[in-house]
C-alpha cells in the first residue's frame, strides 16, 4: 500500500504525452538560431520536463511536504554551485561572451 | 528500502498494515515505514543529482569557453537516434509508472508485465546506445589511442564549420596528414587557438588559457575533451540504466513470487524513483550533448 491514492491511468498518458511534446520542441528549438540563449533554452524545457516527471511519475504532487524537501532540496546546492560558478567565469572576463 | 517478508514467522514483532504489509517494529504505522522507505532512495538520488550536476556544471564551462569546436565536435552525435532514445526512456518510465499503478491496485500480474515492458525499452536504449558508441570508435571519435579527428570529419557527411582564420591554419596541417605537426603548428602558428575567436578576434592575454596551464590547443583537442565528457557522462547514465534494469528485474521476480508484503507496491515504487530519475539525467543529457548549436 502507498500512502496515496492511484494515479489515474489518464493522467500518466497525458503526462506521457506532453513529455513527448516536449522532446519535439526541444529539437525543434535546437534547430532555431537562438545563439547564446540556445543552452539556456535547451534547459529550462529539459527542467519543464524533469518537473513534470517529479512531480506526476515520482508522485512528488502527491506526497508529504518532507518528500518535497528531499526531491528538490539538493537542487539548491546545484543552483549555488551554478550560480556562483557562473558568476566567476562569466564576469571576470575568462571567457568571450557577447556584449561584455 | 524495507525488506517486509511475507513470512510471518520471521518477524515475531511485527504488525500488520490494513492490506496485509508487515509493518517492520520500529515503525508506528503504515505511512511512515512507507515514507521513511520513500525518503531513503529520495535522499541517495539527491546525491545523484549533485554528482552529475558538477559534471554538467564543468561541461556548461567549457562549451562557453570553446563554442565552435564543441559544435563540431557535437555535430558528429546522431540527433535522431538520440531523440528516439529518448522516446524509448520516456516510455519507459511511463510503463514504470503503470507498473507501480498496477502494484497499488493490488494486480500484481500487470505490474510484474509492466515491469518487463520497462526492462525491454531499459535494454533498447542500451542497443541503441551500443550502436552509436561502435559508430563513434570506427569513425575515430573514443578519445584515446584512437582517437582521430582528421578521420572523423572524413568519414562524416557533415560539412565541417568555416572556420576562423587560425583554425584554417591547424586544418591545413591536419589535412596534411601529421596530427603531431598540425598540434604543434596549431600551437605555435597563433597565440590562442580560436575556440571563442568569433566574436572576439585577438583575444590574446583572455580566455581560460591562464587557468588552463597557458598552453593553447587545437580543434582535435577541444573536440577530444567534449567527447570524453559525452562518453563520461553517457557511460555514467548507461551504468545507471544497467543498475535499474537489476533493481527492476529483481522486484519483477519477487513481487511475481509473492515474497514481498503487501504486492512489494512500496519496493516497486522505490524501484521506480531510480529509474525516473534515471530518465530525469538523460532528459538533460540530449539536448546538452547532441543539440548544440544545430541551427549553424
Amino acid at each position: 500500500m502507498s500512502q496515496h491514492a492511484p494515479m489515474s491511468l489518464q493522467t500518466n498518458i497525458v503526462i506521457f504525452l506532453a513529455l513527448l511534446g516536449l522532446l519535439v520542441l526541444t529539437v525543434a528549438f535546437a534547430y532555431l538560431p537562438l545563439g547564446y540563449l540556445a543552452l539556456p533554452v535547451a534547459f529550462t524545457i529539459a527542467t519543464i520536463k524533469a518537473i513534470l516527471i517529479l512531480m506526476y511519475f515520482m508522485h512528488v504532487k502527491f506526497s508529504s511536504r518532507l518528500i518535497l524537501l528531499f526531491a528538490t532540496g539538493a537542487t539548491v546546492w546545484v543552483v549555488i554551485m551554478l550560480v556562483w560558478t557562473g558568476n566567476d567565469y562569466f564576469t571576470r572576463d575568462l571567457l568571450d561572451i557577447a556584449g561584455k | 528500502m524495507s525488506s517486509a517478508l511475507a513470512d510471518p514467522h520471521a518477524h515475531h514483532h511485527a504488525d500488520h498494515g490494513g492490506d496485509g504489509t508487515i509493518v517492520e517494529h520500529q515503525f508506528d504505522d503504515l505511512p511512515q515505514q512507507v515514507e521513511s522507505s520513500m525518503l531513503g532512495m529520495w535522499t541517495f538520488l539527491a546525491t545523484e543529482v549533485m554528482f552529475f550536476a558538477g559534471l554538467v556544471v564543468s561541461y556548461i564551462i567549457f562549451r562557453a569557453s570553446y563554442r565552435d569546436d564543441f559544435e563540431a565536435a557535437s555535430h558528429h552525435l546522431n540527433v535522431p537516434l538520440g531523440a528516439f532514445n529518448t522516446i524509448i526512456l520516456l516510455s519507459s518510465s511511463l510503463t514504470m509508472a503503470l507498473a507501480v499503478r498496477a502494484s497499488q491496485l493490488g494486480k500484481v500480474r500487470n505490474s510484474v508485465y509492466f515491469m518487463i515492458a520497462t526492462m525491454l525499452f531499459g535494454c533498447g536504449f542500451l542497443c541503441i546506445k551500443y550502436i552509436e558508441y561502435s559508430t563513434d570508435y570506427r569513425e575515430g571519435l573514443f578519445p584515446g589511442l584512437h582517437w582521430d579527428w582528421e578521420l572523423a570529419n572524413k568519414h562524416s557527411d557533415h560539412t565541417p564549420q568555416p572556420a576562423p582564420a587560425g583554425a584554417e591554419h591547424g586544418q591545413a596541417a591536419a589535412a596534411g596528414g601529421d596530427h603531431a605537426a598540425a598540434t604543434a603548428a596549431a600551437a605555435e602558428g597563433a597565440d590562442w587557438y580560436p575556440a571563442v575567436g568569433t566574436l572576439n578576434p585577438a583575444p590574446s592575454a583572455k580566455g581560460m588559457l591562464p587557468l588552463l596551464g597557458g598552453k593553447p590547443r587545437g580543434q582535435s583537442e577541444h573536440a577530444k575533451l567534449f567527447f570524453i565528457y559525452y562518453f563520461f557522462m553517457t557511460g555514467l547514465h548507461g551504468i545507471h540504466i544497467i543498475v535499474g534494469l537489476g533493481l527492476i528485474g529483481t522486484m519483477a521476480v519477487l513481487a511475481w513470487r509473492g515474497w514481498l508484503s503487501g504486492n512489494g507496491t512500496t519496493q516497486i515504487e522505490v524501484a521506480g524513483l531510480y529509474w525516473h530519475f534515471v530518465d530525469i539525467v538523460w532528459v538533460y543529457l540530449y539536448p546538452a550533448l547532441y543539440l548544440i548549436d544545430k541551427s549553424r
